[in-house]
């Protein structure tokens, strides 16, 4: 019964999202005040019904309703709670559902939180809200249904997948999906912009808290995954250039630039129909993103369910949405002139360079992405562009970001000297080159160059603080209080640039890796890295729904063992399936990881790692998101505060 | 002197800079970074040259699958099969954990002596039931399997299959 009213509530969902459309976009043509004042209602209800539809499927899940097929298809009655409940989100169907309610949730918080906006603006940006919503609803309801029903019921579910069953990948689904879909809301606007034919430093302010905080959950989404592939997969690595992480790189590009770009909107006025290019382009990435990978069009190694059925209705509603925002701003662009004049030096020239450079890597990427499935289409040529293409590309082109990152913000508006800027970094530049010759005695020059980059990053966001505060030229407590009064933009800015910086440090240091597969036998041992590392034993020990082999491994540098590690190989009764718990020790700056593949003749086959510099690649990305949120939390950016500033006189807005 | 013209000027030279930067690294790297997807059965019919890198596809033979340990180090021998012809592999390395005879795999790598592919890396889909494209085309071409009657026959069951010669 339950299952069905969900499945009610969706139907209701898809007609509430199609009024919302129709009424937000046709009510401040016409001038209808009601229209106006419906939009958020409808947007409210709207939530509710999907709300309400996702809470049964929750409940489906938790009382294992076998009886559908979603819940018998990826739960089992001797899965854990937490996994009943995020296994909802962990297949095709349930995710796509939880797309559809993060979507609706940002439409509500638009029409709560947007009460500054005028009335047509937050009319038209919650109809665009309703059409994308009510797109990918029908397509939930007419081919991936999560609550169809199967007869007869199996007695027990099939029980989900053992690597999914982890505490990283319950949350990196929601986190990535915040992300994605939080861009929806800079679509919405840029697409109502380009229907009004008006864009201001106004708008520019509207628009970045939202750019932002999905950028801060898809910076965190991406650390999340490439971390929980990094510990779970223990292949070691942490990125692969596979179409799935390529779809999440994509839009946090293209997001990016448009972060950066949105400033230039807000404080000069010019790059308006760039911005709002880039809006739509991060969008209908985040959307290609989502559902060429959930629906099988991209093949990869992370291998979602795949149903190929769905694969048109996917490819219609991807060329309707992007296609028709295409077409409208192709129509409406010439209509947003920038007013800014600014010189080649200057900030302005700064960001743009910045996203020049992050669009062509997206180009580059893009470009690697879809290669493969376009020849199989066209020519049935069935090739592959691996991490070699990527690197290849991408890293030559990240070079003059990385270089550019030290000097842009230390640039001034409109017109600017290039030589006092370059003056004031000069520490930062020599620490870069010390750091390139002293590392250029590893022969790694890969490894030096990144490091030498990521250096650069960091030391010239602190000097660009240290500037700002005065740090060192006046007195400590001067500059102190000079910290506190900066905008918290300004430090979130910072913070991203030094997350940045950390994470190329890590990327590079991890290049200088270690790695070796062995065989042995208990009480024997190997070299590697520098240390010596021993198999102490081969045992069983119990597990929840598994039983499991350790193997006791003990790594000892000089004859002192400073480490024992327990790596573990898992076999899932329910599933038949093994996996290998990795065994990981990190000291902050570096990882020891043990990986127990097998066992042969009472030898265990052990794949050693030292992973140099490996945390620093997901504390920065951390600190980027934190930045991020950060800057968010700016008085600027709050709602309504700018007004209070512009109308003194206590004048409602 | 910053009439918008020139500011357009300089805006489109550094666009065209990037943009042509960008195009040029891609077609340096797709020349040297393509690696084509092939069947045991391609590489039967006409092997690439030795060297060469390429991916092949295929389902572990059943009963092949052997490890030797030398200097600590492990390899493995196995073959790969689409049910038409078999392709001798050598790997040294960790296999992935859903390795095992009957199981789609794709190992990355080029062929060495003795018409023996030698893997750099193998990798193994993490659904179970998953079955490489190209496989699937070859044993519907073969005539193992017809999708109207059911689920594909069971990868252990293809070595004993007759194998056609259409090629």
């Amino acid at each position: 019964m339950i299952p069905e009213l969900g499945h009610f509530c969706l139907a209701m969902a898809v007609a509430i999202a199609c009024a919302q459309g129709v009424v937000g976009i046709a009510g401040p043509t016409l001038k209808d005040p009601r229209a106006l004042a419906a939009a958020p209602v409808l947007t409210l209800l709207h939530f509710t019904a999907i709300l309400l539809a996702f809470l049964a499927l929750v409940w489906a899940g938790v009382v294992s309703d076998f009886t559908v097929e979603n819940i018998a298809d990826f739960s089992s009655s001797s899965t854990p709670l937490l996994y009943r409940i995020t296994g909802i989100w962990g297949n095709h169907d349930g995710s796509i559902l939880l797309w559809c309610l993060i979507l609706s949730l940002c439409g509500t918080a638009v029409a709560l939180g947007g009460r500054q906006l005028p009335a047509s603006l937050r009319a038209r940006v919650l109809g665009v809200l309703g059409l994308v919503s009510c797109g990918f609803l029908l397509f939930t309801l007419s081919v991936s249904n999560p609550f169809t029903r199967i007869w007869p019921p199996p007695l027990d579910g099939a029980g989900m997948n053992p690597i999914l069953q982890d505490p990283g990948l319950a949350f990196h689904p929601p986190v990535l999906y915040t992300g994605y879909v939080g861009f929806s809301v800079a679509f919405a606007f840029a697409i109502a912009a380009l229907i009004e034919g008006r864009i201001d430093a106004a708008w520019g302010r509207w628009v970045r808290p939202w750019a932002l905080l999905s950028w801060c959950f898809l910076t965190a989404g991406i650390t999340l995954g490439s971390w929980w592939s990094y510990y779970t997969l223990g292949w070691g690595g942490y990125w692969f250039w596979d179409p799935v992480e390529n779809a999440a790189l994509l839009p946090w590009l293209t997001g990016t630039a448009l972060l950066h770009c949105s400033i230039v909107v807000e404080k000069r006025e010019s790059l308006k129909a760039w911005t709002v290019l880039l809006a739509i382009a991060t969008f209908s990435l985040s959307l290609s993103g989502t559902f060429l990978v959930r629906s099988g069009i991209l093949n990869s190694v992370h291998s979602f369910a795949a149903a190929p059925d769905q694969g048109l209705f996917i490819l219609v509603l991807l060329a309707i949405t992007i296609g028709g925002s295409l077409l409208l701003f192709a129509l409406r662009a010439p209509v947003l002139a920038g007013s800014g004049i600014y010189a080649p030096i200057s900030r302005e020239s700064a960001l743009i360079l910045n996203n020049i450079f992050l669009c062509a890597i997206a180009a580059v990427v893009f470009a690697g992405t879809l290669y493969p499935p376009f020849v199989d289409l066209l020519f049935g040529i069935q090739l592959s562009v691996g991490a070699p293409f990527f690197n290849q590309t991408v890293l030559p082109l990240a070079g003059p970001i990385i270089l550019a990152m030290g000097v842009g913000p230390m640039l001034r508006w409109k017109r600017a000297d290039l030589l006092p800027v370059l003056q004031r970094l000069w520490l930062a530049g020599a620490v870069a080159v010390l750091v390139f010759i002293i590392l250029t005695a590893t022969k790694h020059i890969i490894a030096a160059l990144g490091l030498a980059g990521g250096a650069w990053v960091v030391c010239s966001a602190l000097t660009d603080l240290a500037e700002r505060t005065r740090l060192f030229r006046a007195p400590l407590g001067t500059a102190l209080g000079r910290f506190f009064a900066l905008p918290r933009a300004a430090i979130g800015a910072t913070l991203g640039h030094i997350g940045f910086g950390v994470s190329v440090i890590g990327i590079a240091a991890m290049t200088l890796a270690v790695q070796k597969v062995v065989v042995l036998k208990p009480g024997q041992s190997t070299m590697l890295g520098g240390y010596a590392w021993t198999l102490r034993d081969i045992h069983d020990a119990p597990g929840p729904d598994y039983t499991q082999r350790v193997a006791d491994v003990t790594v000892s540098d000089d004859g002192k063992a400073f480490m024992t590690l327990h790596p573990s190989r898992r076999f899932f009764t329910a599933q038949h399936v093994i996996t290998s718990d990795a065994a990981i020790r990190t000291n902050g700056f570096q990882d020891i990881y043990v990986d127990f593949a097998d066992e042969q003749d009472g030898g265990a086959e052990l794949r050693l790692n030292r992973h140099p510099g490996a945390p620093e690649i997901w504390f920065g990305g951390l600190i980027m998101a934190l930045g991020g949120v950060f800057s968010l939390s700016d008085r600027r950016l709050r709602v309504g505060a700018p007004f209070r500033k512009r109308l003194p006189g206590g004048a409602e807005a | 002197m910053r009439t918008p013209k020139k500011k357009r000027l300089y805006l489109v030279l550094a666009c065209l800079v990037c943009l042509g930067g960008a195009v040029a690294l891609s077609l340096a790297a797709f020349s040297s970074s393509l690696t084509y997807f092939l069947s045991p059965r391609q590489v039967a019919a006409h092997a690439p040259p030795a060297g060469q890198s390429f991916r092949l596809g295929g389902i572990v033979q059943m009963g092949t699958v052997s490890t030797s340990v030398s200097n600590d180090t492990p390899t493995t021998r196995f073959a790969v099969t689409d049910g038409r012809a078999a392709v001798n592999v050598v790997f040294t390395g960790l296999l992935p954990d859903l390795f095992r005879e009957g199981q789609g795999i794709v190992a990355i790598g080029s062929m060495g002596p003795g018409g023996v592919f030698t893997a750099d890396e193998v990798l193994a889909k993490h659904g179970a039931d998953y079955m490489p494209k190209d496989v699937e085309q070859e044993l519907k071409a073969s005539g193992k399997w017809d999708p109207r009657f059911g689920p594909p026959p069971d990868a252990s069951a293809w070595n004993d299959m007759k194998v056609k010669d259409g090629t």
